[in-house]
């Protein structure tokens, strides 16, 4: 693939900085650290303050849901690559409001050792910090071991819950509550259909043979559970909502919010062809959809691919969901 | 030959980045296979970072400490805040000891692998660099332990270090962006348990061309 680039060690702080300027009304950069990004409204005397953090090259996550009433800061890693734990740390530090902060992210090996060392330096500060691990991804690991699960586009809903708990005055232990909500309320999937190449590597980090798609891939390129055969948009569609729901118990009539992602590669047309199957889908499984988003929200650089997440809602999550937010990657 | 000094002694982190960076594409492309394929590329620029901010002069607890600030500020990652560990214990370990011998550098190798376990929640089996680093220190202690010199210990945790870098071949992912693959991550190398033998090799190596 023909790529817009400099130098390649350089893509991460000249997309940071493409990205502050074209979304300077919402966001700026941290003084302190060239590697996190801060919303314009925070921090905020007296309110919680929302972290989160991961490897570039998902945008518009991580840096794309920082705004009003969403994320306040975003620690920025390399491609693909946690943030280092500093930068977590400066992030929590510039929105740290008295109230606490809530480091909401996914379950990665590296974010986790990096946040954990993070906590430890805001203790050190006198900040409270305490943290929700996204683990959504439903082929990353079975049912019985969800901790070991991938946090993957659901982390969107975790933010916006999050972000808007904490938008209403709530205490830490509430927002932690909330995201926590959130997260467990949602399931994903991805399929990936082709690779994608970490511009300093040069070739790409797996293949998928023509023909064929990956079930239950995974955000970085990690190759998916299950090889098959590609087939129909619409039958793709039915086997994404069929490995969602299973795995999520949820009584008739649940209302759900549907994130249809595509991985970066991926036309925006052809994830309305698979939204308009897995609408009809979910709804013949008893559920009702009651609000979807169809876009490329969570990206893997360029591979070609598509993932769903379903939350199941309560009256608290729609209300949540529905409050008033804005940022470059979601604006409600 | 029984010691090396302290001062002076930074160069050996030097030598160990190049062979890091000598490397970035290999250990890229074994990371690839069943992680995300940015292991070298992220070590060979902390590595390289921190080799161009070491002097010939410097002690090699000054050099540790320089690579761990590059590693745990600079780099992030799983392995920045591994190697930062792991590389900031044994340089607290050594701190201003002025002579390095057999007993020293053991003993500072085993502060470094307590940081690693304390930072990360890897066994030894789960396919990553403690599959490396524990039986290399094994190895270099029962070496000591049965009267072997400096130099012949060094050679035992090289050896060991290799064998168990390659005994990552058979294992399947437990931890890690791997561990997710299952059976899938059998047969191929932990990028970990690759670069922490380059790292003890280049140690072991150093340290035996300073022997007096």
């Amino acid at each position: 693939m023909q790529r817009f680039l400099n130098n390649p060690d350089d893509i991460v702080d000249e997309t940071v900085a493409g990205f502050v300027r074209a979304h300077r009304d919402l966001v700026r950069l941290s003084p302190d650290n060239a590697r996190v990004v801060v919303s314009q409204s925070a921090p905020q005397q007296g309110r919680v303050g929302i972290v989160t953090g991961g490897g570039s090259g998902h945008e518009p996550a991580f840096i794309g849901y920082t705004g009003r009433n969403l994320v306040d800061a975003v620690a920025v890693g390399e491609l693909f690559s946690s943030p280092t734990a500093k930068s977590f740390h400066d992030a929590i530090c510039a929105v740290d409001g008295g109230a606490g902060v809530a480091v909401l992210y996914g379950n990665y090996a590296g974010d986790n050792m990096n946040v954990k060392m993070a906590r430890k330096m805001a203790k050190k500060d006198g900040i409270d910090v305490d943290t929700v691990v996204a683990n959504d991804d439903v082929c990353s690991a079975p049912l019985a071991e969800r901790e070991k699960r991938r946090g993957v586009a659901g982390e969107i809903f975790m933010w916006k819950i999050g972000g808007a708990k904490a938008a209403s005055g709530a205490s830490l232990p509430e927002v932690i509550g909330a995201a926590q909500k959130a997260i467990d309320n949602c399931r994903s999937i991805g399929v990936g259909l082709g690779p994608c190449t970490l511009p300093q590597v040069g070739h790409p980090n797996f293949e998928i043979e023509p023909g064929k798609m990956e079930l239950g891939i995974g955000h970085h390129g990690e190759p998916g559970m299950r090889v098959e055969d590609l087939r129909t948009a619409n039958e793709v569609a039915d086997e994404m909502v069929k490995i969602v729901l299973d795995d999520h118990d949820l009584p008739d009539g649940t209302e759900v919010a549907v994130l249809v992602s595509g991985l970066g590669a991926t036309p925006v047309n052809e994830l309305y062809v698979l939204y308009d199957r897995i609408e009809q889908q979910i709804e013949a499984r008893g559920l009702k959809v009651y609000r979807p988003f169809v876009g490329n929200y969570f990206t893997s650089l360029e591979m070609v691919g598509a993932t769903l997440t379903v939350m199941a809602l309560d009256d608290e999550l729609k209300a949540l969901l529905d409050h008033d937010a804005a940022s470059p990657g979601l604006t409600t | 030959m029984t010691a090396i000094t302290n001062k002076g002694s930074g160069p050996i982190i030097q030598e160990i980045a190049a062979v890091i960076v000598e490397n970035k594409a290999y250990l890229s492309e074994i990371d690839g296979k069943i992680g995300d394929g940015d292991h070298g590329v992220n070590m060979a620029k902390g590595f390289g970072r921190a080799s161009d901010r070491i002097s010939a002069e410097d002690t090699l607890t000054d050099a540790m400490q320089t690579l761990s600030d590059v590693l745990m500020a600079e780099i992030g990652g799983s392995m920045g805040p591994l190697y930062g560990m792991m590389f900031s214990d044994m340089a607290d370990h050594l701190e201003d000891t002025d002579q390095i011998d057999a007993a020293v550098f053991g003993a500072m190798l085993r502060a470094g692998l307590e940081g690693v376990q304390e930072i990360g929640s890897a066994s030894v089996g789960d396919k990553t660099l403690l599959d490396t680093f524990v039986p290399a220190l094994e190895a270099y202690d029962s070496a000591l332990a049965g009267g072997a010199d400096f130099a012949a210990a060094l050679d035992a945790m090289k050896a060991a270090a290799a064998t168990g870098r390659d005994s990552t071949i058979d294992m399947v992912a437990k931890i890690g962006r791997s561990a997710r693959l299952g059976e899938r991550s059998r047969g191929v190398l932990d990028a970990g348990a690759t670069s922490c033998c380059m790292i003890l090799t280049g140690f072991a190596d150093g340290i035996k061309t300073r022997l007096t």
